[in-house]
């Protein structure tokens, strides 16, 4: 039986986020998270958050000291949204009392932040902030051709990948070497993983050379997988005389006359996108420049577009995981890299639903799990709290950020060992 | 596996045996004690020299045998050889002094290390073979390289990773294994391959490696010459010379408000008809449209306007009434955008007046992307849409063509001003096309607008002009370049 949970009203929301900040946000897992295994000195001290409050008022610079000042300050703020920023060089609550100019944005996770917003000379389903379960493939596919270079290409391994909770996703890459990456590291990495360029004024954004990186090549292969149902059917890029009129745009002056006359009362889109496919092959055997045009179609069409700004700076700020997206009222949950391509941000609970389930009457079991915690009162809010967001939906998202928190203990661990080696060396 | 600094104790005649090598980092100031008049000189040559480089990236494909044609002769007519031994002072010295004037401020730093970087690369690639060797193992690069087994395995995806690289190749080459970190460049553009976190650099391209570490040597150095700058504000004499040295890279200085309030809003449709660059016309256009503009258009368009004379309070008034004719209402508007604007006259935050964009600015750095409407339309837009552009503003099909040939060649400034030219009817225009804001002036000025804000273009002179209050002194240039 599911309940309709899209009647989120944006009106209710002050109502909600005491609640929420009181019983269900994973205060524990997140501080563990920013603290990085207290590896680094003041890590968790000296990290910007900033709080979007009530009516549009934004403040900047907030920082805490420990887990329950950080709990204490959003239990009080109840902040519509938090935004996470670099670690800076001191308590960025302190940047005025520091002498200008030594206050400076040291480190951050290297973050990536795609917005469907950017699809829409390529999107024919939707446009603008809306989004439906057909464009949202255009999401999974950039989720897997990052997700891959991240990994392969420069060896990063702690990948958290965020609904935003409207129209996109977020990539937190939490890996030492990610946090410690320069800007101009940053941008480098940004530009090396953007094929799509240009802005209002350029048609044609995707354009190959020879040879063709394997990172291109790597890409691709993820986007065939998606382009005959995605694009083809359900986009139906070939469908309506403009659209197939967009497409042979991308697609060499010379040869686009040849493909107009061959592809005449031919309807089915299919087939022609086949068509293209062979013109192409064809002409790949020629010297002539041009030759990759099905290939620059598919990646116009399909591959992620960067926000390369926001990836850029240190000092940048992105919509913190667990935050309330204040127009849908989704929770801006994390994504299991093993259930990408089932992943429905229908489905991702608003706050109207997980305060509700909070309110659901209590199971057998839950009944003497409490009365268990009676007897040993010592963690008992803790408990509580934890328990309280096992009985919502929001659990299996944190069950799986608690799990990609495990993978970076492990590594914290390590780099924890070797530094007391090095210690014991002097 | 990494570059490691030489460190030498010097001696009593420290910088011969550093004058023995074609080419420096220089990481060692001058020792030694110069007059103020070569001080002067040393600087304005070195800045002739900048220039020129800077000057030749534009219009000619950087690196490309054009490039370097132009690139010989120049230097041979700006006197500025580093091949023979006594010229290698010249060049160690004029560097050092040009670092004091533009450490300063972000935009000059920024500036500076292109130009130096450029200059660096031209003269890198020019060594033979056998003396860009020693170069590099003086300077201590040490990478591992690939052996045998690893470049058979890899053989598919290096060959797919290099322009340079052909099949029969690869086994002849040697492949360095090096951190991406130390390779950013490369991996930018793709040129190398990339796996676990190494680029894969072959042996042609690490000259890539060395620039890329020349350009964060530089900055690093610049920064920490910056902080040492009080010492030299409070020398008199060398101040308002250095002041000058900086100012001289972009003519003018198009942050200073000139005409405040001249113009009003409601001419703004009209001049950018009449006067504006393509750039800052489309961006006009766009807003008119859209009522709305991105970040990077703002600022291109802000600061532009800003250049031109539109107060704070004009501007305030004119992003307003645009935007709240789109999505945007009065009190968001307030909240979300006021504040940026006012940034640009400098009344918020870190209370920078910023400077209006250059050209190079606005063809390098942050290109346009989906939803965007800055950038150079020259650089930026397909040339198809921008022929159509072209034609709709009624350019003749002959100067089209012309200008279309200029953009093929990557000459945008170029193309720009033959764009002036034709729309003014003006045979050959006086200037060269650097800034936005001076396509501007020089519009108003050839129809008959606006009155000529004095320039300044001649460097020398006015550089001369100042330092003749300067006594004749020795100065002792190491003490400039103190750690602070
Ligand atoms: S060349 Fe300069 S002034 Fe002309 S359009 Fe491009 S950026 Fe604008
Ligand atoms: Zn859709």
């Amino acid at each position: 039986m599911r309940m309709s949970y899209s009647d989120y009203d944006p009106a209710c929301l002050p109502d909600l986020l005491p609640l929420y900040y009181r019983r269900l946000f994973p205060f524990s897992q997140y501080y563990r998270w920013l603290n990085y295994g207290g590896v680094q000195k003041n890590y968790f001290q000296n990290r910007e958050f900033s709080f979007t409050l009530k009516d549009d008022i934004y403040v900047r610079y907030q920082s805490f000291s420990t887990q329950n000042e950080l709990e204490k300050e959003m239990q009080k703020m109840n902040p519509y949204k938090i935004d996470i920023g670099a670690v800076y060089s001191h308590r960025p609550n302190q940047h005025n009392t520091v002498k200008s100019g030594s206050f400076q944005a040291l480190e951050k996770e290297l973050v990536f932040d795609i917005d469907m917003t950017d699809y829409d000379d390529v999107r024919t389903c939707c446009s603008a902030a809306d989004i439906c379960s057909k464009c949202w493939t255009l999401m999974t596919i950039a989720i897997h051709i990052l997700d891959r270079a991240l990994r392969d290409d420069f060896g990063f391994q702690h990948l958290l990948w965020v609904y935003s909770g409207r129209r996109g996703v977020h990539c937190w890459v939490c890996d030492e070497a990610a946090r410690k990456l320069s800007a101009a590291g940053r941008s480098a990495v940004a530009e090396y993983l953007s094929l799509v360029k240009g802005g209002e004024e350029t048609v044609k954004k995707v354009v190959l050379t020879d040879p063709i990186h394997p990172f291109i090549s790597a890409s691709l292969e993820v986007v065939e997988k998606y382009f005959l149902e995605y694009a083809v059917q359900d986009q139906d890029i070939l469908g309506r005389k403009e659209c197939v009129d967009k497409v042979l745009a991308l697609v060499p002056e010379d040869v686009r006359n040849e493909l107009q006359t061959k592809m005449k009362g031919v309807k089915q889109p299919e087939k022609l996108w086949k068509m293209i496919k062979n013109e192409a092959k064809n002409k790949q055997g020629t010297v002539k420049k041009g030759q990759h045009f099905e290939k620059e179609i598919m990646l116009q069409y399909c591959y992620p577009r960067l926000d390369v700004n926001v990836s850029k700076g240190v000092n940048h700020l992105l919509k913190s995981p667990f935050s309330v997206h204040p127009k849908t009222g989704r929770i801006s949950v994390p994504i299991d890299l093993k259930e990408v391509d089932s992943f429905d941000p229908f489905v991702v609970p608003t706050i109207s639903r997980i305060c509700e389930e909070l309110d659901r009457p209590r199971t057998e079991e839950e009944k003497s799990e409490e009365s268990q915690d009676k007897e040993n009162e010592k963690d008992a809010v803790e408990t509580r709290k934890m328990r309280d967001y096992k009985r919502t939906s929001l659990a299996k998202y944190v069950k799986y950020f608690d799990s990609f928190l495990d993978g970076m203990t492990r590594s914290w661990k390590g780099e924890l060992l070797r530094k007391s080696d090095d210690q014991m060396e002097f | 596996m990494q570059f490691q600094r030489r460190h030498r104790k010097l001696g009593t005649n420290p910088q011969s045996e550093l004058y023995l090598q074609p080419l420096q980092f220089y990481g060692e100031p001058p020792l030694e004690n110069i007059s103020l008049a070569e001080f002067e000189t040393f600087a304005v040559e070195r800045l002739k020299l900048l220039k020129t480089v800077e000057n030749l990236g534009v219009s000619y494909v950087k690196h490309s045998s054009q490039y370097k044609l132009k690139m010989d002769n120049e230097l041979r007519l700006l006197h500025f050889p580093y091949r023979p031994d006594t010229k290698r002072r010249k060049d160690h010295i004029s560097h050092f002094i040009l670092r004091l004037a533009y450490c300063q401020t972000e935009d000059l730093r920024r500036w500076f290390i292109q130009q130096e970087v450029d200059l660096f690369r031209y003269r890198f690639t020019d060594l033979p073979p056998q003396q860009k060797l020693e170069f590099l193992h003086k300077n201590n690069l040490k990478y591992n390289t690939l052996s045998d087994k690893e470049k058979n395995e890899l053989s598919d995806k290096l060959l797919m990773s290099s322009y340079s690289v052909s099949g029969v190749t690869v086994e002849k080459l040697e492949f360095y294994k090096v951190p991406f970190q130390d390779a950013l460049d490369l991996v930018r553009s793709r040129k190398v391959y990339l796996k676990a976190g190494f680029a894969f650099v072959p042996q042609q391209d690490i000259v890539t490696i060395v620039l890329n570490d020349f350009r964060t040597r530089l900055s690093k150095a610049l920064a920490l010459t910056a902080r040492s700058l009080p010492a030299v504000h409070s020398d008199e004499r060398l101040h308002p010379l250095l002041n000058h040295l900086s100012h001289a890279y972009l003519g003018q200085d198009y942050s200073i408000q000139k005409n405040v309030g001249k113009i009003s809003l409601e001419q703004i449709d009209s001049l950018s008809g009449k006067s504006f660059p393509l750039c800052m016309r489309q961006l006009h256009q766009a807003l008119r449209e859209n009522h709305h503009l991105r970040h990077g258009g703002r600022m291109q368009y802000g600061l532009f306007l800003k250049g031109i004379g539109i107060s704070l309070e004009q501007a305030l008034q004119f992003w307003r009434s645009e935007f709240i004719r789109g999505k945007v209402d009065a009190d968001k508007f307030d909240k979300a955008y006021a504040y940026g604007i006012r940034h640009m006259y400098g009344k918020e935050g870190k209370r920078a007046d910023y400077t209006p964009y250059s050209c190079m600015k606005v063809i390098l750095s942050n290109p346009p992307s989906q939803g965007d409407h800055h950038g150079c339309p020259f650089r930026h837009s397909d040339p198809e849409l921008l022929k159509q552009k072209l034609q709709f503003y009624k350019v003749s099909p002959s100067s089209i063509t012309q200008i279309m040939e200029l953009v093929k060649g990557m000459h945008f400034q170029l193309a720009c001003q033959k764009y002036f030219e034709v729309t003014h009817n003006v045979e050959d225009s006086s200037f060269s096309l650097s800034h936005p804001n001076q396509y501007f002036i020089e519009s108003q000025k050839a129809l008959g607008g606006g009155k000529d804000p004095k320039r300044d273009v001649d460097v020398p002179q006015k550089v001369q002009e100042t330092s003749q209050h300067l006594a004749e002194t020795a100065e002792d240039l190491e003490a400039l370049f103190k750690d602070g």
